[in-house]
């Protein structure tokens, strides 16, 4: 046989770093993903279910729009799932993968529910509140915190760390709900009689509170990472650890602190559910939402206006997946599966705005 | 640029054949909307809402699911006539899946699962027009809300019923010499007895009603069986059964009974039986044969088309839902499935025996004589019908309601004082284990 004699074999096609991406180009790299998705999808809903496409998307679409009431359930979720964004903004820009943000979710909800049922009675309704508050924020503080300062003192490994907390914090709930319940199977709302702790009706709903807490924190956290001094410290301690200690960063004081704030905002989303959402307490109240923040955190760069934006779809996609369910009874696995398909096209083209494909021969320029 | 256009063609022939397989398999995949296609007009405008805490995956909603489309072709109706509400959690979600029910003009809604219940009752409240019902809920009637209604079946009768199955299986292993105390000791207390198992989901009323019913089947057949109870502390959880089943047959269980969703018992069951160990299952709900060819005998199971059929077709003529509603054998509201070929010979006629003692009241589920409680009959057993908030430790009173006594005629009457079982005594020969599964 002979060998074949080839000199620097180039590939058909090769990635590479862009430079940096005109904004108008971004804007129109993100629209063909979602166009693109809206087509495989069409061909999914024809072949595999059989319906019209354009119908299907206009179930979808009233999953969030139909009603002025379903519009404010997606403002709901949109804010709860915000709110654990918010607080993992801090934490990831520092480059700490807080994965525990589901964990510190619930435990903050279970030190909100049992202040609620144990103080409910005896305290009266603003210190009750107070009271729900302090303890929700102090108990999704600790989760943050505990990994935070192992991390700090023996270089622990954050994310099996935050990631085993979520267990820990999960069969606490578990546990404590069992107990709760006493002689009925589930543990259904709590204070029914009293509606202690339950946040009052404002313009018709009790989570308007809920909304308005986590627009103030949309601006309060992005005045934080953008114009304060700690936000400041947490960018450097992000970017190169060594650099943050030569320029006379105590990384390790930072990193604590805001693992304490990342934790307090998560045990500050679990108060809400609690007290403005479901009224109760169990080992899904948070949802999942813990790890799909961390996707609303990343695609906005840490920024909470994005995040507001990137949290409204990820809602509107979920409730379009119901409402396709419902409206075809259809598998929900089905409807998930067009959502999915979005998601995986928005996710994709993340891809294409940060690289570019290069064919062979084409004269290219490599980007750092 | 000759590679780039063999890729495009490529892709293009794979989408071109993805799209045709597709095409293919159409008609297996759409069973489900060839029905809304292929169906007639309506006769009826009515609206009913449907709030699952699951799907058609899983076993309790998909027999909510059948009970609703055998309701709708009882009484004439179509799929638009139901709008389904899958995999409601029960919070918030609860409450948000009944206003939109409403705010879509339903007459009438349905959720079904127990911790539905405080959610549907306040939108019972809040749209007094529409009616409510909570499925296995225990408080309707002490609202004093006219929308708002419970109803369960009296699943304990075909519980007993598959006790019987059971017991007859048990027979004949011993007469035939299978199970001794030399051929399996460890299924054997000191006393001689046999064991048994039950996998439970929660230590309730609900569960304890169903495993004492089984028992009582059982014992019917063979007096000398001893049961153990062991707790998953969750509706459906594939893994936790499996591993009390496993847990259960390890301990000496010759039968595995259950009062939870999945069929993780069954399936261990089986798994243990291909080992070479004795033991055999009876399941919740749905047929367990195709997960548990051998080692299945049966399943308990409810007929809600009876209930779906009844409260829809009230709702239809204006009449009013009855409030707690609970039926049995007499009107066919509850069953077994299919006897498994495991089963004892003559097991179909003694069930049928049964059944028909069942039905015309001849025979009574909780006979006093049949049982004890530290070793004495019962005589009395109040039951207060109270709904409680037992969050704080201390029960308080949410929904008052009177105590009444249950033991009428020699037998605890089970579901005649509200739709829930309140079967709550612990009767002699059964053991709950303190821990649940781990």
């Amino acid at each position: 046989m002979t060998k074949a004699t080839q000199t620097v074999h180039e590939p058909l096609l090769r990635i590479a770093k862009r430079d940096g991406i005109p904004f108008g180009k971004k804007v129109l790299i993100r629209a063909v993903a979602i166009l693109l998705a809206l087509v495989v999808d069409a061909l999914f809903i024809f072949f595999v279910t059989g319906l019209n496409p354009l119908s299907v998307y206009g179930v979808m679409y009233q999953g969030t729009f139909a009603t002025p009431v379903r519009f404010s359930w997606a403002l709901r979720d949109l804010a709860t799932l915000l709110c654990v964004g918010i607080a993992l903004a801090p934490a990831f820009k520092m480059r700490f993968w807080n994965i525990g943000a589901e964990g510190q979710v619930l435990i903050g909800g279970m030190a909100t529910a049992l202040t609620m049922v144990y103080l409910g009675s005896s305290l009266p309704a603003p210190l009750l509140f107070v009271a729900m508050f302090a303890a929700s924020v102090v108990a999704g503080a600790l989760w943050g915190f505990i990994p935070a300062w192992f991390k700090s003192r023996w270089n622990t490994n954050e994310t099996l760390f935050t990631l085993m907390m979520n267990y820990v914090a999960t069969s606490i709930v578990a546990c404590l709900t069992n107990i709760m319940r006493g002689q009925a199977s589930s543990l259904g709302t709590l204070n029914k009689a009293t509606k202690a702790g339950w946040f009052p009706v404002l313009f018709g709903q009790r989570y308007t509170i809920n909304i308005i807490v986590v627009l103030v924190l949309t601006f309060a956290m992005y005045a934080y990472l953008k114009y304060s001094k700690h936000g400041y410290e947490i960018a450097v301690v992000g970017e190169s650890e060594n650099t943050a200690r030569y320029a006379g960063i105590n990384v390790r004081r930072v990193m604590i602190r805001t693992m304490i704030i990342s934790g307090a905002i998560c045990g500050l989303c679990g108060f809400l559910i609690v007290a403005g959402k479901d009224q109760t307490i169990s080992t899904t109240s948070a949802g999942g939402r813990g790890f799909t923040a961390i996707i609303v955190a990343w695609l906005a760069k840490f920024n909470t206006f994005y995040m507001a934006l990137i949290s409204f779809l990820l809602v509107f996609l979920e409730r379009g997946a119901s409402e396709i369910a419902s409206a075809y009874s259809l598998n929900e696995y089905a409807a998930d599966i067009i959502t999915g398909v979005i998601l995986f096209f928005i996710l994709g083209s993340e891809f294409f705005i940060n690289y570019r494909v290069v064919r062979r021969g084409e004269t290219h320029k490599e980007g750092k | 640029m000759k590679k780039v256009l063999g890729i495009l063609m490529a892709a293009v022939m794979a989408f071109s054949l993805a799209a045709c397989g597709s095409t293919g398999s159409e008609s297996t995949g759409s069973t489900s909307e060839g029905s809304q296609t292929a169906e007639a007009a309506s006769t009826s405008d009515i609206k009913i809402g449907a709030i699952l805490v699951g799907d058609e995956t899983e076993g309790y909603s998909a027999a909510h699911i059948n009970g609703i489309k055998e309701a709708l072709s009882n009484l004439g109706l179509t799929e638009d006539n139901v709008i389904w509400k899958y995999k409601v959690a029960e919070d918030s979600a609860c409450m948000d899946a009944a206003e939109d029910l409403v705010g879509q003009g339903c007459d009438i809604i349905f959720a079904n699962s127990y911790g539905h219940q405080t959610y549907m009752v306040e939108a019972a409240e809040k749209y007094p027009d529409v009616t409510f019902v909570s499925m296995t809920g225990d408080f309707a009637a002490l609202t004093g809300l006219d929308n708002f209604k419970n109803a369960f079946t009296k699943i304990y009768e075909s519980r007993y019923v598959s006790g019987v199955v059971a017991g007859m299986k048990l027979q004949e292993l011993v007469e035939s010499g299978e199970l001794t105390t030399e051929t399996q000791p460890d299924s054997f207390d000191a006393d001689g007895n046999i064991k048994i198992g039950y996998v439970g989901a929660y230590n309730y009323a609900e569960v304890v009603s169903g495993y004492t019913a089984f028992f009582l089947g059982v014992r019917s057949v063979m007096p000398n069986v001893v049961m153990e109870v062991m707790y998953t502390n969750s509706w459906f959880d594939i893994d936790k059964e499996g591993a009390a089943a496993e847990a259960l047959i390890a301990n000496g269980c010759v039968i595995i009974g259950q009062h939870a969703d999945s069929t993780g018992a069954p399936a261990a069951t089986e798994k243990m039986l291909g080992t070479g160990r004795i033991c055999y299952s009876i399941g919740y709900n749905i047929d367990m044969l195709d997960t548990a060819p051998n080692a299945a005998l049966t399943s308990a199971t409810n007929v809600w088309g009876v209930y779906y059929t009844e409260a829809i077709q009230a709702a239809m003529n204006g009449e009013e839902v009855p409030v707690d509603w609970a039926k049995g054998y007499e009107d066919g509201a509850v069953a077994i499935t299919t006897l498994g070929s495991s089963c004892a010979e003559g097991t179909a006629e003694k069930v049928a025996e049964v059944e028909a003692a069942l039905k015309d009241g001849s025979l009574k589920v909780f006979d006093t004589s049949t049982f004890t409680v530290d070793g004495q009959t019962v005589t009395s057993a109040p039951i207060d019908l109270t709904f409680y908030d037992y969050s704080t430790g201390s029960p308080v009173a949410l929904y008052q309601g009177e105590t009444k006594e249950a033991i009428t005629d020699g037998s605890f009457s089970e579901s005649t004082l509200r739709s829930a079982p309140y079967f709550a005594l612990r009767i002699d020969g059964i053991t709950e284990d303190a821990e649940p599964v781990a």
